[in-house]
């Protein structure tokens, strides 16, 4: 694949440069080289078979794998010009720039209302009570979720159902303000109505955010997505439109995986 | 179908009518054995819980039956005249109170004579009547003068009498209570002088030689002071070292050492921390000898492990999720672990914390090694007095040759057993009340 494919947007355009990382669990290399832009305001799904190392990917952006023995990552990841893999950044500033959503609803066993306000709390982004209020109440309602939890805001977040817990958990990583949201798998344990009302919300985000999410559901990537890249055995395969990766599959291995001959 | 079924099904044709037929019965056959075989298991252990049950009644029962009569004490009215000529208004408490009542005694019963009968006649009553005596006078001065009825403690041998532990009908040389004593009993009972109360003395008062002046409350101080001490050091260390080691150490060669360590030393025998404490905390720091201070700090080495495999369980059990919730919203390693992963664990290491206090509360060998065991009359008023703890009053009573501290020893350990189950409900709603599920 031609650099110019890997690379085809304007430098403007692009929200996380991602040159050359490689990662590897103790001995075992997981990521090979990998090259990618993630767009300003665009979703970018990464798509590929178990275990191809797509969710590595992700938890390199913020820097997740850190919490891992024996990872380690190589090459540089650079958010707005900030290199995020320089030994000096600190983690836990640039996890607030880059917020993250798990595959598995895990709200706080707290109140929804103290689930959206941990964030803004440990990172003293608000002075009163009155911005918290107002900060928890704009993430739900980014969340899509303010209508269905405005009466039952100190009630735990828990007790909500499977996808409301999710969008509580993307109100939960919204309230920090960050730059940049990475999903991993957000839907997997969804059913398809919450999953759909998620993929709503994941329209209405990339307005204000760069999103990053990985999909085991092609379908998803087709309908959320405005770049995709396909990942197979650690390697970035193919990067592109959306469209064009589902229409017009340049590398064989795509057109495999997108046509359900592996995966 | 089974493979086998299988394969004669595959076989000829004319036998398969009469090998459908064997299939379904060795069918029938093996469902009846399988069910037989789950009966019989759960016959096992419905009878190893009837068989732990039992005993454990049996060993509550024997406890309770011979421990019961330790809570009530047989007392005796006696006249005694409070002396004006000897007794000092002004400093009441050295008067000859014995006088009072060996006086009192023999105006109760004139016909008395000679040493030896009136020797026997001055044991009827306890050696702490004289205290009693006095202390009535101590509360209320203006008794100095007057003859006063008051109720004092029946000897030990009088008290067994009166709960029917002397068989009278022993031969006199064989019985401890002479027939004497027992003619002096009989006139007291008839003129309505012996009465029973409930032992008050158990619960307020330190050991004594004499079993009807012995309290188990000294005992029970000590304990208190012990376990303060020693949960005041191994549970801040304990639950630090286990976040230590299950949030932040590394894990290599050198966690792995530590680990198995904390592990040995929650299977070394509690004698040996006793005999630790001896050679570092009495003889090397001179720290004075049969403290709580010292035991606790004992108690709290032999605990620690127990608090540390507790709390790394209770940190493990957190489901990693919240962990990375919290990582992910930007939360330090530091705040995970203090606003998530630690109140989350906090019902185990609570449990885990009390189950280790329960067995410090119940341990006796170290504490033997650094001089609790001593004969200790005063209930202790810190954590630095001379004290004795629980389980080692039961075993100095029990290795008393006097009759009432049988009952007493049981008494001891039915108190014992009453902090124990205090404890594990303790645990228990600890666990009920804190536990939040996710």
């Amino acid at each position: 694949m031609a650099d110019g494919e890997r690379f085809n947007m304007e430098a403007a355009e692009a929200k996380v440069l991602v040159r050359d990382v490689n990662v590897f669990y103790g001995e075992k290399q997981a990521l090979f080289d990998i090259d990618l832009d993630i767009g300003r305001n665009q979703v970018t799904s990464l798509i590929g078979p178990s275990g191809c190392g797509k969710s590595t990917f992700l938890r390199c952006m913020n820097r997740m794998n850190d919490v891992i023995d024996g990872c380690r990552v190589e090459g540089s990841i650079k958010v707005d010009g900030d290199e995020v893999l320089d030994a000096g950044i600190d983690p836990v500033q640039l996890r607030r720039r880059v917020g993250m959503v798990f595959q598995k609803p895990n709200p706080f066993p707290k109140s929804i209302y103290d689930n959206v306000a941990y964030g803004p709390r440990i990172h003293g982004l608000v002075s009163s009570q009155d911005d918290l209020d107002e900060l928890v109440q704009t993430s739900l309602e980014r969340a899509a979720l303010w209508e269905e939890v405005k009466d039952r805001l100190h009630q735990p977040g828990t007790g909500l159902s499977g996808g409301q817990q999710q969008r509580l958990c993307i109100a939960r990583a919204v309230a920090v303000r960050p730059d940049v949201i990475l999903m991993d798998e957000p839907c997997s344990a969804l059913d398809p109505i919450a999953t759909a009302r998620v993929e709503e919300l994941i329209e209405e985000l990339k307005k204000a955010y760069s999103i990053v999410i990985v999909t085991h559901s092609m379908q998803q990537a087709a309908r959320v997505s405005q770049r995709t890249a396909f990942f197979h055995l650690g390697v970035l395969v193919e990067v592109g439109v959306t469209e064009q990766i589902f229409t017009a599959p340049r590398d064989e291995r795509t057109q495999g995986y997108i046509t359900g001959r592996f995966g | 179908m089974t493979d086998r079924g299988l394969q004669q099904h595959s076989g000829a044709e004319a036998v398969m009518h009469g090998s459908a037929d064997k299939r379904a019965n060795e069918e029938a056959a093996r469902v009846r054995r399988r069910y037989r075989s789950e009966a019989r298991f759960k016959a096992y252990g419905i009878a190893a819980i009837v068989v732990a049950i039992s005993m454990l009644i049996l060993l509550v029962g024997s406890i309770i039956s011979t421990g019961w009569s330790a809570f009530y004490q047989y007392e005796i009215a006696l006249d005694v005249t409070f002396e004006g000529s000897e007794i000092d208004a002004n400093n009441p408490r050295t008067a000859n109170y014995n006088g009072f009542i060996k006086s009192a005694l023999r105006s109760q019963f004139p016909d008395v004579s000679g040493r030896k009968e009136k020797r026997k006649l001055y044991g009827l009553v306890s050696n702490g009547a004289d205290l009693q005596a006095m202390q009535v006078v101590v509360d209320e001065p203006v008794k100095i003068g007057k003859t006063v009825r008051i109720w004092v403690l029946a000897s030990d041998d009088i008290d067994s009498l009166l709960k029917g532990y002397i068989d009278r009908d022993l031969p006199e040389e064989d019985r401890r209570v002479k027939d004497t004593e027992l003619e002096w009993i009989d006139q007291l009972k008839s003129d309505g002088r012996i009465r029973w109360s409930m032992n008050t003395v158990f619960w307020k008062s330190g050991d004594s030689r004499e079993p009807e002046l012995a309290g188990f409350w000294g005992a029970i101080v000590g304990s208190f002071f012990t376990l303060l001490v020693t949960l005041a050091l191994s549970f801040p260390v304990g639950v630090l070292a286990a976040i230590y080691l299950e949030e932040f150490a590394p894990k290599n060669r050198w966690t792995d050492f530590v680990e198995v360590n904390i592990n040995n030393l929650a299977a070394v025998p509690s004698i040996v921390f006793g005999l630790l404490g001896l050679a570092v905390f009495l003889n090397f720091f001179g720290l004075p000898r049969s403290a709580p201070l010292v035991g606790g700090i004992v108690l709290s080495l032999m605990t620690l492990p127990t608090i540390i495999i507790a709390s790394r369980a209770a940190l493990k059990a957190v489901p990693p999720s919240i962990r990375e919730a919290a990582l992910g919203v930007g939360a330090s390693k530091h705040q995970v672990v203090t606003h998530h992963v630690l109140p989350l664990a906090m019902p185990g290491i609570l449990t885990g914390t009390i189950i280790g206090m329960a067995q410090a509360l119940g341990e006796t060998a170290p504490l033997l090694m650094i001089g609790m065991v001593a004969f200790i009359v005063n209930v202790p008023g810190g954590i630095t007095d001379p004290s004795t703890v629980m389980p080692v009053q039961i075993y100095l009573w029990a290795d008393s040759p006097e009759r009432a501290f049988v009952a007493r020893t049981s008494a001891g350990i039915m108190a014992l057993l009453g902090f124990l189950v205090l404890m594990n409900a303790l645990a228990v709603i600890l666990r009920k009340r804190f536990e939040r599920r996710w």
